[in-house]
């Protein structure tokens, strides 16, 4: 696969339906979205307005019924055709970050962050070294030999972000981040969110609920019966 | 690459080493049920080869003396003796009864010998202490199993023995310990009556015109003595000559003395193939629903784990993890609970054989066995967990 770090995500007129004939549901009526390198976007909407179904296309865990899906140069999706290996895809290029932290609760912090690295075939001596130095980023570092149950929610879900950048991807997934935390720590979490987009130029799609990080976007989606609209946000400065 | 099973037992080491505790428990019966079936094949070889024996001559078209009855008169031995090839030949008894002992007893097989010493057919080979058996009567050798002691006054039918002599390992095939008593002694034992079916007996003898004939003196005296004698014993144990095969000197006393002879394999087929043979299969069959007791418990334990870890294995799986990977996983963890099982098991199993009232015989062999059927039980027990945790969406870790 060719190098896709620092080129972004673009989808093009993305539709999903569910089931065939009468009982057909159109999730997704065709979806437009871009998000450079470096940047962090909202994506917002009420319930079953299509917001899961459209992470899941881009995380490349459902497939889309038509439309097009670029990471960097590489075609994800064309028209009914997909890449041949999604679950390396969703490895090396793709980040998750989900509303709890889901963390491997018998490795410690160290390896559930080097797990994805070790996936991937990289030396497990490289792939401690390389989460380390991200836990040293996300000021978790000190907590490399804890348990997940040793941890507070604001340091399980640092890890989960250091487990999400480790393999270095052009794009990070984001669903509901914040939404088991108080306003400092979501505020907190969304900061780090940034710096490591800008710093690992990573693209960061933050799915979201949250009223009080809304403001902190700079270009926020809007998605309602399946389709996405998009407007600029306050992109309030966080300190 | 970490083994993540490894972690995931380490993590929760405290109910993998219970859940394996509970299971071991359940190995060692299963060992134990083999070497229950073991023992009894041995105690019917130890029978064989303690009895000193090369043939035995029973009773025409029975399978005695210990599968059937068999019954043949005293001096048959004598014929037999003088037939080419015989070196010894001794008749024995046999009798499973209650021996007492004070206020208790003990179930045994008393053994009626010739008093004669060791190398004789039918003797105790050994002793571990005491003596052989020297007196014509009232004297008797005892397996330790029998919990007697040199010296102790035993009770058999209406006659008091002295044990003078100790052995070991001298058990019938249902493993019940022997005691030896004189040849003559067991004989009457066999059919001693007591004192008010004697008299009824007689009375019925008395009875019967032609056997108390008017003008016939002495006629009655006769048949009643002839009824209170005991001329049988089962068996007449022979030892062969060297030079001479078993079935060499078998095949002219079946042919001119007109009885069964049995050589050594014959006697063990009877024993392993006939006199044990219910028993075995029965055993085999405890074998089996433990077997599958065993792979229940252990595919249920292991789905149940994973079914606790499906929201990781999604993770894992939205991750990128492969399919092999998750499946490797979970193997080792039930190879794992097997292995912790197996070694728990042995231990018990070795620990409580000795407390058991039967020879309960632990062969490595089995215990090799064991462990293969132990791994297999747990691969195929896996199976049924791999397939749930394959069938686990990546999307489920996203939610929606």
């Amino acid at each position: 696969m060719a190098e896709l770090q620092g080129q972004g995500i673009r989808i093009e007129g993305l539709k999903k339906r569910y089931g065939e004939g009468d009982t057909a549901v159109d999730a997704l009526k065709g979806v437009d979205m871009q998000v450079a390198p470096g940047e962090v976007v909202g994506l917002i909407g009420p319930s079953g307005s299509g917001k899961s179904t459209l992470l899941k296309c881009l995380g490349a865990v459902i497939e889309p019924t038509a439309g097009r899906m670029t990471l960097g140069s590489d075609v994800i999706y064309e028209e009914g055709w997909k890449i041949s290996d999604l679950r390396a895809l969703r490895r090396d290029k793709i980040g998750f970050v989900f509303q709890a932290p889901y963390l491997i609760p018998f490795l410690d912090v160290t390896d559930n962050v080097a797990l994805l690295p070790m996936l991937a075939g990289r030396p497990n001596g490289e792939a401690r070294q390389r989460a380390r130095e991200l836990l040293e980023a996300l000021d978790v570092a000190h907590r490399a030999r804890a348990m997940p149950s040793q941890l507070s929610g604001g340091e399980q879900q640092r890890v989960a972000i250091a487990r999400a950048l480790v393999n270095r991807p052009p794009v990070i997934l984001a669903d509901e981040p914040t939404a088991p935390l108080d306003s400092e720590r979501a505020l907190t979490v969304i900061r780090i969110l940034e710096q490591m987009a800008r710093q690992y130029e990573t693209a960061v799609i933050v799915v979201t609920h949250d009223e009080k990080i809304i403001p902190t976007f700079r270009r926020i989606y809007h998605i309602r019966d399946g389709r996405t609209h998009e407007e600029a946000g306050e992109g309030r400065v966080l300190q | 690459m970490i083994s993540l099973a490894g972690r995931d037992i380490l993590h929760a080491w405290g109910k993998f080493v219970f859940t394996g505790l509970g299971l071991g428990l359940l190995i060692g019966v299963t060992l134990t049920m083999a070497g229950v079936y073991r023992g009894m094949v041995d105690d019917a070889k130890v029978l064989l080869d303690n009895s000193g024996a090369d043939l035995w001559v029973v009773q025409q078209g029975t399978l005695g003396p210990y599968a059937e009855s068999s019954s043949l008169y005293d001096d048959t031995y004598r014929g037999i003796r003088a037939m080419p090839g015989v070196a010894r030949a001794a008749n024995v008894t046999y009798l499973t009864m209650q021996v007492r002992r004070g206020d208790g007893d003990v179930r045994a097989m008393v053994v009626g010998i010739v008093p004669g010493g060791p190398g004789e057919p039918g003797q105790p080979g050994y002793l571990v202490a005491g003596r052989q058996i020297t007196r014509g009567h009232y004297e008797a050798v005892a397996d330790v199993a029998t919990g007697f002691g040199l010296g102790d006054t035993i009770r058999i039918r209406r006659n008091q023995y002295t044990v003078v002599g100790l052995t070991r390992r001298m058990v019938s095939s249902g493993g019940d310990p022997m005691v030896f008593i004189p040849l003559k002694d067991a004989q009457e034992a066999q059919f001693l009556k007591d004192n008010d079916a004697i008299v009824r007996s007689r009375a019925r003898t008395a009875g019967n015109p032609a056997l108390n004939r008017p003008g016939v003196p002495g006629l009655l005296d006769a048949v009643i003595a002839s009824q209170s004698a005991n001329p049988y014993v089962n068996a007449v144990l022979v030892q062969i000559e060297p030079g001479y095969t078993p079935e060499d000197v078998a095949e002219p006393i079946r042919r001119w003395k007109r009885l069964t002879v049995y050589t050594r394999v014959q006697m063990e087929a009877i024993l392993i193939g006939k006199l044990i043979a219910t028993s075995a299969k029965q055993i085999g069959m405890f074998l089996v629903i433990l077997a599958i007791v065993s792979a229940a418990i252990v595919a249920f334990i292991i789905y149940t784990l994973t079914l606790g870890k499906i929201r990781e294995i999604a993770v894992l799986k939205l991750i990128g993890t492969r399919n092999r990977t998750i499946a490797a996983m979970i193997l080792q963890q039930a190879v794992g609970l097997g292995l912790i099982g197996f070694v728990v098991g042995k231990i018990a199993a070795t620990f409580w054989a000795p407390f058991f009232p039967k020879y309960v015989l632990l062969e490595p062999g089995d215990a090799l066995r064991g462990f293969v059927a132990v791994v297999a039980i747990c691969v195929l027990a896996s199976v049924l967990a791999i397939r749930a945790a394959l069938k686990v969406d990546p999307a489920e870790a996203i939610g929606g």
